[in-house]
């Protein structure tokens, strides 16, 4: 009985794809797409997300019955998990230049993007990171690595800009979780609020597994700021507002995108208030030009809300498909130049790439706590 | 436990049908890479690191299989040869030194950290070791990850990137090889340069093991009383173990560094050490090809698990219940449990079986 | 000043709550030889269970006071863990009794890792909060320390728990036994002492302490996680060895002293360092400080009381 069934599937599904073809005069080609991030582990969120974004831009391209070099060509997503480890991520990136895959959008963290940098590069590949901020990732000087978010750095500076300018800070203390991610972040953020005239009254340390604040945040509360910087996930910005406002530490508190999700709110429970920010790149999904739609679209087809990178996901693939129109083939090495080139207009805003690969101009928009959600206050360019 | 076995020591490891098994051996590991190919570039980078893994097995081995010194904190030396090809050969000092002045100097490196680590520890129990050890590569990792300021030494969590390929007598092994017109893929080539280090680690491990030191060391594994009630320098013996397990620890290290192109250390997490000790604990500790078998099915296991525990799920509860990182975790945590209930000796026991002394204080 | 004596407070918290644990970690090795590795796992159940317990019972019966939901969670989590560490000891350590050194070590390494995966399959990946059922609001400040009702609670329940426990050990029938059998189990038998009986009783005291250290630790810190308990397990293990092993003060002292080191060396280590180190090792403190006292005092402040030594 079972051998049946699956000979007849099989047999069904070709019934099927052959009557579709006969509808449409070309030839059809099928065109893969990577994705990689992580699908298991803690990150696993992020990478379940980025994958969704992807498979929907892809979806929508194939709605569309695109011609390049006189082909229909349907497109394949190719997804992959790299566990957000290094090592794993080598090994995915391979494996998706094995599969034949034309592009990549990936991958999810900068710990995992930058060593299969290396390989797509080796292999001729493109790959559009939507969401790994690691400034490092493009510095490595590879014609095939491009990012739509924009990175640690301009994120970093563009924080203790409006720490200093519009918060009129003047003390500020900055902690950070020792990762990739925080390190940079914060270490940017210092140096901007240097920049810009303001004093970093204290420079403090955790890490990403910790729980206890209290050591670290009473040092902080002898210098006395006026806002107190985290460069860090979630899991551990709640419990530290918590314990801040447990030592009668009132100041202003600042965090990046880490900070800025539905679980730092859980975190966080009643210590947040309105002099609680946290900062995203990019520009709000109801501001962003396709944002609400995109937005309903999304809901419609996976009936889960956006996570965070899900937009970028899309614009990453949605540049990679905009690359091979324009230069009318599907090779990378054709199309290259025309993404190096490209000029677009995504749902999280106009899609240009600088001579490194960043995506032109990022925008970063700061929030606020209020009415139970993070409100968009400005956004910084 | 009470089965007092009075053989008398014979050196473990590919014994007797060793004329037949050898051969075979070598035409296995030749072609592996090769057969793997035909499945797709993938499986050759899995096999590069399970080499690499092997030998970080051999050299840990060394340490807790033949001198019976639990060491938590190996990943430590693996770091320490990592962050040495990395700080010697990349652009993040300027310096582009050739791999047979890294790879020594890292080797060199890591003993080093073995002797100093040893030096004061030695003396401990063995627990207390195992868990001091621990501490050390925590410590390790934690001053890799923080030692940017107010120096920049080791870039902190950012890592180093863009560090020099292999580059053996010319050829550089990250690019394909063009080989009378036949393209011969990095991947392979860096396999046949890490399976000649894994090779040249058993001669060495297999000579040494037959030795004066080997037996020593076996000596103070079983009995540490007697050893040195015999004349053995125990101390001299167990920091020898050290250095010789840190020194493999450190050459696997430089070669990762090589073959991955970056190095940041949250690849040297506690876990891995806990990986690398399953990988032996598995195989069958003291033994050699245990050792070598374990690591390679370990490596092995997260992609086999991907390949097919996850088309399994799906086919029989319609989704993925246990994914493949948790799947790993837990087959490996009950490994570790269900081998010392049910097999302490491992999947491929050491022939040599010595007389177990009664009681818990061995 | 006022920052020091704060400090001092965020010490002696985390401490006592390093104490509780350390007091598990200390029997079973006076008794057994045995780093019991997977004991700070239990503190992560013992939090995991309450949590669960009270998130249930607050739905379904709306309205119960807090302190009656966080005794609910204590009274299920505490037998649970003694459960579960009696399991432990009987499934996995018992077989091993008289096996080489490194097989119960190595199983114990397993247990750990075995625990922690399946609390990572029943409750997720993801941080849960911990209901503060007890007031974390800072009350009216003593000399500039700000001190909340939790950390008082924290600081005493952990002293009557290590108090009851002393009682025990020295006072009660069971309590000679555990020293007899600590002394020397064989003999311990006989003289007609169920070892084994004694021994599982070691470890379902010390998972009890560990559950309430479990509950103490997410209250005050909110949050509950399914690998909470590895770091502060091994940080407790060094307590015990500070303290002397196999001493019961000997692992309360220790754990204070780690609590107020990691507090005073987290906000101090910059200006004693003269800027070359800061707060991002204090992680490593609790690992230096076991190397120093393994190297030049292997028999902790208190002197250790382990029977027989290999």
């Amino acid at each position: 009985m079972k051998a049946n069934k699956l000979f007849i599937a099989p047999a069904i599904a070709c019934l099927a794809a052959s009557l579709a073809a006969g509808t449409v005069q070309a030839k059809e080609v099928v065109v893969r797409i990577g994705h990689a991030g992580p699908l298991s582990g803690p990150a696993a969120a992020f990478g379940k997300d980025g994958e969704n974004g992807a498979r929907l831009a892809i979806e929508d391209a194939n709605a569309k019955k695109l011609q390049i070099g006189g082909d229909t060509v349907k497109f394949e997503l190719v997804s992959e998990d790299d566990q957000a480890d290094p090592r794993t991520a080598t090994t995915v990136a391979q494996r998706l230049t094995d599969a034949g895959v034309k592009g990549v959008v990936g991958h999810v963290t900068s710990g995992a993007s930058v060593p299969a940098a290396r390989i797509y590069e080796n292999a001729g590949i493109p790959m559009i990171t939507p969401s790994s901020t690691s400034p490092k990732l493009t510095q490595q000087g590879y014609k095939m690595t491009f990012r739509v978010i924009a990175n640690d750095l301009q994120q970093g500076n563009a924080l203790g800009k409006y720490a200093v300018e519009q918060l009129k800070a003047t003390r500020i203390a900055v902690i950070d979780d020792r990762t990739a991610y925080g390190q940079g972040l914060a270490d940017a953020f210092a140096n901007a609020v240097k920049a810009a005239g303001g004093q970093v009254v204290g420079r403090e340390f955790t890490n990403d597994k910790a729980t206890d604040f209290m050591a670290i945040l009473t040092k902080v509360r002898a210098a006395n700021p006026d806002v107190v910087f985290y460069g860090g996930m979630d899991a551990q910005s709640g419990p530290l507002t918590r314990q801040m406002k447990q030592l009668g530490l009132t100041a202003k508190f600042l965090t990046g995108d880490g900070g800025c999700t539905g679980e730092m709110i859980k975190m966080a429970g009643d210590a947040l208030s309105a002099t609680t920010y946290c900062t995203q790149a990019g520009i709000p999904l109801d501001k962003m030009p396709g944002g609400a739609a995109f937005r309903t679209e999304f809901k419609q087809r996976y009936g889960s809300d956006i996570h965070v990178y899900a937009p970028y996901s899309y614009d990453a693939t949605m540049a990679l498909i905009e690359a091979m129109k324009v230069a009318n083939s599907v090779e990378p090495a054709k199309y290259q130049p025309a993404l190096k080139a490209l000029n677009a207009q995504g749902v999280t805003g106009p899609l240009a790439f600088d001579q490194s690969g960043d995506i032109k101009g990022g925008a970063i928009t700061v929030y606020n706590f209020s009415g139970g959600r993070w409100a968009p206050l400005q956004t910084l360019q | 436990m009470t089965s007092t076995s009075t053989t008398l020591p014979r050196p473990p490891g590919f014994s007797l049908d060793l004329r037949l098994q050898q051969p075979l051996l070598i035409v296995l590991a030749a072609a592996a890479p090769l057969v793997a190919l035909a499945f797709g570039a993938s499986w050759v980078r899995v096999l590069d690191f399970a080499l690499l893994y092997v030998l970080l097995a051999i050299g840990l081995n060394l340490v807790v299989g033949f001198a019976g010194l639990l060491d938590l904190g190996y990943i430590a030396f693996y770091a320490v040869g990592a962050y040495t090809w990395a700080f010697l050969a990349s652009p993040h000092f300027g310096i582009h030194l050739p791999f047979w002045i890294v790879l020594p100097l890292g080797a060199a490196f890591a003993a080093l950290a073995g002797i100093m680590l040893g030096f004061p520890t030695l003396r401990l129990r063995g627990d207390y070791l195992a868990i001091v050890t621990l501490g050390f590569g925590e410590i390790i990792r934690i001053f890799m990850n923080n030692l940017n300021q107010p120096i920049n030494i080791t870039n902190g969590p950012q890592g180093i990137d863009m560090i020099d390929p292999l580059t053996i007598a010319g050829i550089d092994l990250s690019r394909n090889l063009d080989l009378f017109g036949m393209q011969v893929p990095s991947l392979v080539l860096y396999y046949y340069a890490f399976l000649g280090a894994v090779v040249l680690a058993l001669v060495l491990v297999r000579r040494l093991q037959i030795s004066r030191v080997g037996r020593a060391w076996a000596a103070i594994r079983e009995d540490e009383l007697a050893a040195k009630a015999i004349g053995i320098d125990t101390r001299m013996m167990k920091l020898l173990a050290f250095a010789l397990g840190a020194t493999f620890g450190g050459v696997s290290g430089g070669l990762f560094a090589a073959f991955q192109g970056f190095v940041s250390p949250e690849s040297f997490s506690l876990m891995e050490s806990i990986v690398v000790l399953t990988m032996i604990v598995l195989g069958g500790m003291g033994n050699l090809a245990g050792v070598v078998f374990g690591a390679i099915v370990l490596t092995a296991l997260p992609e086999l698990l991907r390949h097919f525990a996850v088309p399994l799920q799906v086919a029989l509860f319609g989704k993925t219940l246990l994914d493949p990182e948790v799947l790993r975790m837990l087959l490996l945590s009950l490994a570790m449990i269900l081998m010392m209930l049910w097999r302490p000796a491992g999947l491929l026991p050491a022939r040599t079986r010595y007389a177990h002394r009664e009681g818990r204080k061995a | 000043m006022e920052t020091l004596l704060q400090q001092t407070l965020n010490g002696l918290v985390a401490g006592s709550i390093y104490a509780l644990v350390a007091l598990g970690y200390t029997m079973v090795y006076g008794i057994l030889g045995l780093i019991n590795f997977a004991h700070g796992e239990i503190v992560m159940v013992g939090a995991l269970v309450a949590l669960q317990t009270i998130l249930f019972l607050s739905s379904a019966v709306p309205g119960l006071p807090p302190l009656v939901l966080l005794l609910a969670g204590v009274v299920v989590a505490v037998p649970a863990c003694m459960a579960l560490g009696y399991l432990i000891e009987r499934i996995g350590y018992r077989r091993l009794r008289n096996a080489p050194r490194l097989a119960p070590l190595i199983t114990a390494i397993g247990v750990s890792f075995l625990l922690q995966t399946l609390a990572m399959i029943i409750w997720g990946r993801e941080f849960h909060v911990f209901p503060q059922l007890i007031d974390t609001a800072p009350m009216q400040p003593v000399a500039g320390v700000v001190v909340s009702p939790m950390q008082i609670f924290t600081i005493v329940v952990a002293f009557t728990l290590m108090g009851g426990l002393m009682l025990l050990v020295n006072k009660s029938r069971l309590g000679r036994a555990m020293r007899a059998t600590a002394e020397n189990h064989r003999v311990a038998g006989l003289m007609g002492i169920n070892a084994n009986g004694v021994i599982a009783a070691t470890f379902i005291i010390g998972s009890g302490l560990a559950a309430l250290a479990g509950v103490l630790f997410a209250s005050n810190y909110a949050i509950a996680h399914y690998s909470m308990g590895f770091t502060p397990g091994l940080k407790a293990f060094t307590a015990a060895v500070l303290g002397g092993i196999g001493n019961l003060p000997g692992a309360m002292v220790g754990g204070l002293v780690l609590g107020l080191v990691e507090s005073f060396g987290a906000g101090y280590i910059e200006h004693l360092s003269f800027g070359f180190l800061n707060s991002s090792y204090q992680d490593i403190f609790a690992f230096m400080i076991l190397g120093a006292v393994l190297i030049f005092r292997p028999s902790g402040l208190l002197g250790e009381r382990v029977a027989d030594r290999a």
